[in-house]
This record gives structure tokens, sequence and C-alpha cells, in this order.
């Protein structure tokens, strides 16, 4: 994908560290990863591998005591991380927004629904009418199904169930039409059954407005469905990436394996759900050389002392692990 | 909505009435003679026996409820002892001024202990945060008495920026009483030079007052902004690309007014007893002065109408802060109407 305008977003080396009473916390380790235009990236890894913070660090939105120590966020050509205040609101909810993991509690309880999607428009169009700005609020909730819009504006989010609270925060993220939209486990709180039916409206509005995605899951099935490339991380780096098809189909890294064991099987429905023995480790002090190596059943010395590159296991599939490199694990 | 307000003012009614009654029967049961109280230590017994018959207290108790009863439900609160005229007209003297007064003590309240809340939560542990811990800890640990002559010291007497204690300057003549608070008859009136007068004459009791709510206005504020500060809706806001001040005004305070409410309204309900110590210092014609002395002369009448006015006070500020509450949190519905 060598194309010579720069990719949507460029995340180059990334590194956050929270300095805690307890010592400072590893919390990410030369991320990089690209998103192109139209892309759908997925990021999955288990909880607390750093997913979130890596959404949240695009946004420059870390919560204190957690600082970006080093790296590179580019976003259209421009360096992110280097961006005065101002410049750099004018960035959030217009260019790249986010949807939440909790609909009903990252909406405010206090105001009406109409009101916090206007908000967004009033916020980065200052030649907006309050009244302009609730009028196109009330379309987009049309537009994201929400049954007799004009009424629902009026409503308060207590009034509205899981589902519905999730139409409104991606209306209220999508209505500035951003370039990337990232969407941090936006089904993980929802119902079952209501699951699906928030991935497809959110996957064809993102269509019809052209804007890239950054999904982060723990849910493989959902990347499966919704992404055309992973990214899986694991204790603050990431372990492979590639095109959906290739990662899931021929897994490179010893932890995407597992992770991808731990999922029923389609074709043999009766064989034992596995697990990943161990635990992620303590990022206090994380283990030397490879991350996963102390949980990884086909470790070798190597790499308990080097931190593995990311080798190139054809098309674009990536692996940082000492099996696809030369002189392997021992 | 209607239909709330209605219950609730029902709900008033019979709890006024509850008060009555109590108070009336607390007044009976106190082992202190009132009529000795009223005739002075050297009165001979037969006067002291004719006055018992002049205010009823020789009829059995029964019959004398029933006349408090009566005298109640015609507004009729009885004469006051001490001055001689009726309760009620006593009350509707000095209650403005102790209203006056108090509302202004409150703006300052809720005017700087918000700020100064909101500024210590979004500033934790900064010196702000410091500074305003100190505040609020001068705030009630300072006995009102020092304060108020420190202050009347420096900036009337040092300074002479203020004017000295009273309502009103000597030379200026009240407005038409209208409704008994100099502010408000003297804007009615149009006399803006008396206006500015008594404004300056309230200033220094108001602050002394003011501080004194300001210190649990400003903890409880900070606390709740602290809450408020953590949640979701507000990475929300910041998402969408609020600058921070706005996030903080809009999407936090309305959230952290909620719990900061009920303690305003607490406040507001003790600052409108009057305050005997500021009121005596500043020589300000309240409540605080005129209740208090009705309990040392054991006034009976202005001390059973005065306990009256206050129930009937909190019960007011109250409802306010119940009406408020729901108007703040939609998650409140009146409908359900609990009190």
């Amino acid at each position: 994908m060598a194309t010579a305008s720069p990719p949507l977003l460029a995340v180059e080396d990334l590194q956050i560290r929270f300095h805690t009473l307890r010592g400072v916390v590893h919390a990410l380790d030369g991320v990089s990863f690209e998103i192109a235009r139209g892309e759908s990236i997925g990021l999955v890894g288990e909880t607390g591998c750093g997913k979130s913070i890596t959404a949240r660090a695009i946004l420059r939105l870390v919560d204190p005591p957690g600082r970006i120590t080093a790296g590179s966020i580019r976003f259209e050509g421009t360096e992110l991380l280097t961006l005065d205040r101002r410049a750099m609101r004018t960035i959030r909810g217009q260019k790249i927004s986010m949807i939440m993991q909790e609909p009903k509690v990252s909406l405010n309880p206090v105001m009406r629904i109409g009101r916090q999607v206007a908000e967004t428009l009033l916020i980065h169009d200052r030649s907006l009418s309050h009244r302009q700005a609730e009028a196109k609020a009330r379309d987009m909730l049309g537009s994201v199904s929400i049954p007799d819009p004009a009424r629902m504006a009026q409503r308060y989010p207590h009034e509205l169930s899981g589902g519905m609270a999730q139409r409104v925060m991606i209306a209220m993220m999508l209505v500035t039409r951003p370039r990337l939209l990232i969407a941090d486990e936006p089904t993980s709180a929802l119902d079952v059954t209501i699951q699906a039916q928030i991935l497809d409206l959110m996957t064809d509005l993102i269509a019809e407005i052209g804007s890239s995605v950054l999904m982060i899951s723990h849910d493989l099935a959902v990347v499966a469905e919704t992404c055309d490339r992973v990214i899986v991380m694991y204790a603050g780096t990431v372990v492979e990436s590639g095109t959906v098809d290739a990662v899931l189909d021929e897994p490179s890294h010893p932890y995407t394996r597992g992770l991808l064991n731990t999922l029923p099987d389609q074709v043999d429905p009766d064989r034992p759900l596995q697990s990943i023995p161990g635990n992620v480790p303590s990022l206090l002090a994380p283990p030397v050389g490879c991350r996963f190596a102390p949980r990884c059943p086909e470790a070798g010395p190597r790499c308990r002392r080097e931190t593995p590159a990311a080798y190139d296991v054809g098309a674009g599939h990536v692996a940082a692990c000492f099996l696809h490199a030369d002189g392997g694990v021992a | 909505m209607a239909a709330y307000l209605i219950k609730r003012l029902g709900s008033l009614f019979f709890t006024i009435a509850g008060i009555a009654v109590v108070t009336f029967f607390l007044s009976m049961v106190i082992p202190l003679d009132p009529l000795a109280a009223i005739a002075g230590p050297q009165a001979p017994e037969e006067t002291v026996e004719r006055l018992r018959v002049v205010y009823g207290f020789d009829q059995p108790i029964h019959v004398q409820f029933y006349r408090y009863v009566e005298r109640l439900m015609h507004g009729d609160l009885g004469m006051s002892f001490q001055t001689n005229r009726p309760v009620l007209e006593d009350i509707l003297n000095f209650f403005p001024a102790t209203l006056e007064l108090a509302t202004i003590a409150m703006v300052i309240s809720v005017v700087f202990g918000l700020l100064l809340g909101v500024l210590s939560a979004v500033y934790k542990n900064s010196w702000i945060d410091h500074l305003s811990r100190v505040i609020s800890l001068v705030g009630v640990s300072m006995p009102v008495f020092w304060l108020g002559l420190l202050l009347l010291l420096v900036f009337y007497f040092k300074l002479g920026w203020l004017p000295e204690p009273g309502r009103l300057d000597i030379m200026l003549f009240e407005p038409p009483r209208v409704t008994g608070m100099l502010l408000v008859d003297s804007v009615i009136a149009g006399d803006w030079e008396v206006f500015w007068d008594a404004l300056k004459h309230a200033f220094l009791p108001a602050v002394v007052l003011g501080l004194y709510g300001l210190a649990g206005i400003a903890r409880i504020a900070r606390s709740s902004m602290l809450d408020v500060l953590t949640q979701e809706y507000i990475k929300t806001a910041r998402v969408k690309g609020l600058a921070e001040w706005l996030v903080i005004l809009r999407h936090g305070l309305r959230n952290a007014m909620v719990p900061t409410v009920t303690m305003i309204g607490l406040t507001y309900g003790s600052l409108l007893e009057g305050a005997v110590l500021t009121e005596t210092i500043f020589s300000w014609p309240g409540l605080g002065r005129y209740l208090t002395t009705a309990f040392l002369t054991l006034d009976l009448n202005a001390i059973v109408g005065g306990t009256m006015l206050v129930a009937l006070l909190y019960l007011i500020v109250n409802l306010l802060v119940d009406l408020l509450y729901a108007y703040l949190n939609p998650r409140i519905t009146l409908a359900s109407g609990n009190d």
C-alpha cells in the first residue's frame, strides 16, 4: 500500500507511561500502525492490553497520570502530539470522533439528547444557529433509526434503552461526518440481540460518510465482520497485524493463535474451549524480551533475551515473533 | 407539577398544625412561670394572680389549648409580653431585615462557595485547592463576633470605606414601607441613594454570615465536582471538541449542583432564623435578636410564634430545594411526590 499521499493516520513508536506511587507503568511501548482513507481497522486484545489508551492517545485525551512519553501520531500529515490545544480541539469531534463503550453513562444525564447531538455541530460550526443545529440533530437521530426523532430529541438519557443510547452516541459522533471514527467496544455493553443491529447501522452510516474506522474490540467475531485489517495487541505492544483474512486464517503469533483457540469452533462445536494459561504481565515491570514469552508455549531462550521486531510473513501480514525470524527462538 | 404542588402545600399545612400543637404543649411543661417574668421579681402575689386571670393561664389546659387554636385560626399569634405588640406585627417588623440580610449572605455564599468548590476540584491539590480549604476552615471556625468586630474595625473605623453599624445612614429617610426590605422598597420608590447606602450597610454583616455558609457549600461542591469529573459523559464532552471550561461549566457544574443544592437549602434555612451575634454587632434589627430576647424573657407568645415561623421557613426552603432538585435532575419525577 505504498501510495504518494500520506495515510489518514500514522501512529509511530507510541509510548505511554503512567507515573504512579507504585512505580512507572509501561502501558504502551512502541506501538505503530497506519490507517488508510476509507479503511476499517480492528484493534483486538485482552482487557488491559492498551487498546483503549491507544484510542484516547489519538485524541490526545489520555487521563493523568498517563502521559505520552514518545512517538508520533500524524493525522493527514499533521503531527497531533505537538499541535496547540485550540487546533487539537478542532480535530476532536469534527475530524476524529469516538464512540464510547458504555452509552448509558457516556451521555450527560441532565441534558436533552437533541441538544447533546446538536452541541457537536455547534462546537465546530460557529455560523450555525441553535435552531439549525437542533434541526440537523433531529435529522441525524432519524438516520440512526431512532423512531419519532422530534419527540425523542426532547428525552433525557435515562429514558432510553442501552441500544437507543448507543444510537444517540453514534448520531452525536457522526453528525459532523468525521474522517476517522474510533469505536471503543461499541457493542460490548449491549444485549447480544441488538449488538448486530447497532453494528450494521454503524457500518452503513460509515460507508455512506466514507470515514475510516478504528474498531476496538475484544471480540474477534465483531472485527472479522466489520474490518479490513486487524491489529492484535498484547501487554502494550503490537504482536501481529494484517488483513482480517490472513490473520484469522493463518495466525502467525502464538498469542493470536491462543486468542483464536478461545473462540468456539464453528466446525466442531463440541471441541472444549481453551484458555491461554497465565495472566497478562504486570506493566510495572514488563518481562524482558517478548512480553508474551512467559505464557508462550513456543518460547525459546531468545524470546526472554531480545525484543522481537515485526517480521513480514507475507503480503503486509507481520508478526512480532522470533518464530518468523532468521535463527528462530533458540 | 400542579398536583405535586397542591400535595406539598397540603402536607405543609398539616406539618405547621403539628408544630403548633407541639410548641403549645412544650410551652406548658417548661418548669418556669411566664407570669413571674412578666410581673417582675418584686411583684406582690395578688398582682401575679390577677395577671394569671388576664392572660387566661388560670384556665385548664384544654381550655387554653382551645383558645390558642382559635386565635391561630384567625392568624393571631397573641401579644408579645416584651414589646406589648401583637407577635405577628413584631415578626412582620423584624423578619424582612433578616430576610434581606440572609439573602445577600446567601448570594455571597453560593457564588463564592461554588467558585471555590469548582476551582479546587478542577485544580485539585494545587495552591487554589489549599487556599479554598483555608478559607473554608476560617469560615467555620472563626467566631462571628470576632470577625464582625475585626471587619468593622478595619473597613469602618480605620479605612472608612464602609458605613457604621445599622441599616441606613441616620440622615436618610426610609422609603415607604412595602416589603420591609430596604433594598427592595428603595427600588420600588426609585430612591437610589437609599438603595446604595442600604447596600453598603448590609455588606459587612452579609460577608460575615456569607463566609459561614460558603465553607459548607464549597466543600460539597468540591466533592461532587470531583466525582462528576471522573464520569464518562465528561470524557464524551471532551471528545466532542468542547473547550475545557465549557466541559466544566456545561457538563460538570449542572450535575455537581444536584447534591450541592441540598446544602444551599440547609444553609439558607439556618440564615433565615436570624443570627443574633451578627445582628447585635451590626445593630441589625433582625429576627435573631428578637427571638433571643423572647427566649431570655420567657415571652411565650413570641417564642411560639417565632418557632412556627422558623418551621415554616424550613418547610418552604425544603419545598424550593425539591423543586430545584427536580429541575436540575430530570431523573427525579415530581409526580411520585414522596416527601
